[in-house]
């Protein structure tokens, strides 16, 4: 596998199992995430992708199972045995996590600038113009006008604030993102155009990403393999064109076959 | 027990208002907070015989720290003479019956509303702050339980993401007053709202400084000698407030002004928000610009005669 840079997976899933109550959120749920790797969950609503993310992304402690994570320095962490400090510092150095609400991720009353600067201010930046300037570079990067960096996300359209949501996240050059719908509730155009830079960021920087869609189109143009989920469980997990192009499993057949064609 | 327990018979307060246990806890409280500077002890706030934000948490500080030989100041924005001020004065001077001061250097215990004495404090000298809201971190995250586990890892990025909006909107850090500072490379901590042109005398100040928060159930503390630093980017250095006139009553530079408005026309001048410190410079013969103005005569004399009483 050429297009990956390590032979080491990045992150490992073991056997993750989630209760809500007597009612499953997801079972039994195995994988590795490879660096530069990106993984799509796909399925209806309340197949639980959502609990499956949050899980991954140490947001939901799973009631079964471990998820082993590859720090900086090289070794394996199982993340629910990392001290809160340590998981913090992790979900704003090598981590990012992408709302589906962008007013989720983001802090709505100080301006884009300080937005995406809040990062580089909590790992230790004190410097104003160091900060400014790679808050600037950042809007730029996600195709947001430098004169908007002193103003409000209240003012931003909603593709502007998951663009903005997007260039908060990576300030800090991550190596794994989470995603969850990143495109839900934008309008068709600016899907498209968001889908665009995602894609070129993730491919310039090498991040790894977990997304959970239940847009097949997103997950086709996007991610390297797929998992379609069900009641909880994954019925079926393998190269996204792969899968997409020859569903096995009736139900994502049905998936497939239920897109639109125009 | 201590030195304000006694025997008090029915319809007698009994010594600074507050009965033993309860300044016993108080006290408590206030230890704790000494031995952790900067961090919010909480404690159970008692209802006081006057409304929040009128200093129920300094007034409890003060109640459970006060002894027979006190000496008590209390000043409200620098001065000695308003409301504030003069009706917890009397409130110390009826429940406990020690004597009072108007004079910064003869007070044991300073209770302040807001500013700090212009004159050096000594490290024989405690100064209780009357604190609104203690929780910096406040406005920018709401959520208390959040508040506490950022103080508890130390994660405050968050405080520099309002300095940074206050450069972004204003072009330099336009906090004024309630400006946070790091308490022993620590705690961030908010200094009550007093005026930011008093932050460095936080640092490293002879006397013990304690704070009390009545509504909000917290109390901090800074030791004697304890670094405070004031938080700043390193292009945006933290500077304080400069005035560019002398006050206008004793001619004192590098002191913290207050404005009064002398007329309807426009008729202004600016004077030491400190009365006490004022009135000590006027007395040896400092003069201001203004001092021979009627209106300032005015001003500046009635307090005289109060300090005379």
């Amino acid at each position: 596998m050429s297009l990956f840079q390590s032979d080491e997976p990045l992150l490992q899933v073991h056997n993750v199992t989630r209760y809500y109550g007597d009612r499953v959120g997801c079972s039994d749920v195995s994988f590795d995430l490879w660096p530069g790797e990106v993984l799509a969950i796909v399925g209806e609503s309340g197949s639980g992708k959502t609990t499956l993310l949050n899980c991954l992304s140490t947001r939901l402690a799973p009631t079964a199972g471990a998820i082993e994570y590859r720090m900086r320095d090289g070794t394996m962490r199982n993340l629910y045995q990392l001290t809160e400090a340590e998981r913090r510092l992790l979900m704003r150095t090598d981590w990012g996590f992408v709302h589906q609400n962008a007013a989720d991720g983001l802090r709505m009353n100080v301006s884009a600038g300080a937005n995406v600067g809040e990062r580089l201010m909590a790992i230790g930046d004190r410097h104003y113009g160091n900060i400014r300037s790679t808050a600037d570079d950042w809007l730029g990067r996600v195709e947001i006008d430098s004169d908007r960096i002193d103003d409000d996300p209240r003012s931003f359209s909603g593709g502007m604030r998951q663009r903005l949501q997007i260039a908060r996240n990576l300030v800090t050059r991550p190596r794994l993102v989470f995603m969850d719908e990143p495109t839900g509730g934008l309008d068709v155009s600016v899907q498209a155009r968001l889908l665009d830079l995602l894609r070129r960021l993730v491919s310039d920087l090498g991040l790894s990403v977990v997304i959970v869609t239940h847009d097949l189109a997103v997950a086709r143009l996007l991610s390297h393999r797929i998992m379609v989920m069900r009641y909880g469980n994954v019925i079926e997990a393998g190269l996204t064109d792969q899968v997409l192009d020859d569903p096995r499993e009736p139900y994502s057949q049905l998936l497939v076959s239920s897109i639109l064609q125009v | 027990m201590s030195d304000t327990a006694e025997n008090y018979d029915q319809g007698e307060y009994n010594f600074a208002y507050l009965d033993e246990q309860t300044k016993r806890m108080i006290r408590r409280a206030i230890l704790k907070g000494i031995a952790i500077p900067g961090y919010q002890v909480p404690f159970a706030s008692r209802e006081m015989p006057m409304p929040y934000g009128w200093g129920t948490g300094g007034v409890q500080v003060t109640a459970a720290i006060l002894g027979k030989d006190d000496c008590l100041k209390m000043i409200d924005q620098g001065s000695d003479d308003t409301t504030n001020a003069v009706s917890l004065r009397g409130f110390f001077e009826k429940t406990a019956g020690i004597r009072t001061t108007y004079e910064t250097s003869e007070a044991t215990v300073i209770q302040t509303r807001h500013r700090i004495p212009e004159k050096d404090l000594t490290d024989d000298q405690v100064i209780v702050f009357q604190v609104p809201i203690p929780e910096p971190l406040r406005f920018l995250e709401p959520r208390e339980t959040e508040t506490r586990k950022m103080h508890a890892l130390e994660d405050y990025g968050l405080m520099h993401v309002k300095l940074y909006e206050d450069i972004a909107k204003n072009g330099h850090i336009a906090t004024t007053y309630a400006y946070p500072v790091k308490v022993n490379d620590r705690y961030v901590m908010d200094p009550s709202p007093t005026p930011k042109f008093d932050n460095p005398k936080i640092d490293e100040m002879a006397a013990l400084q304690l704070y009390g928060a009545g509504r909000e159930k917290r109390i901090y503390a800074i030791p004697p000698y304890t670094k405070v630093k004031s938080l700043d980017f390193e292009d945006y250095p933290f500077e304080v407030q400069k005035f560019d006139k002398p006050c206008a009553l004793c001619g004192a530079r590098n002191v913290y002004l207050d404005e009064v408005i002398l007329d309807d026309r426009g008729g202004r001048m600016f004077v030491c928000s400190d009365s006490n410190f004022c009135e000590e410079r006027r007395a040896a013969g400092h003069v201001g610009p203004m001092a021979a103005d009627p209106a300032a005569v005015q001003i500046g004399g009635s307090s005289q005669e109060e300090t005379a009483r």
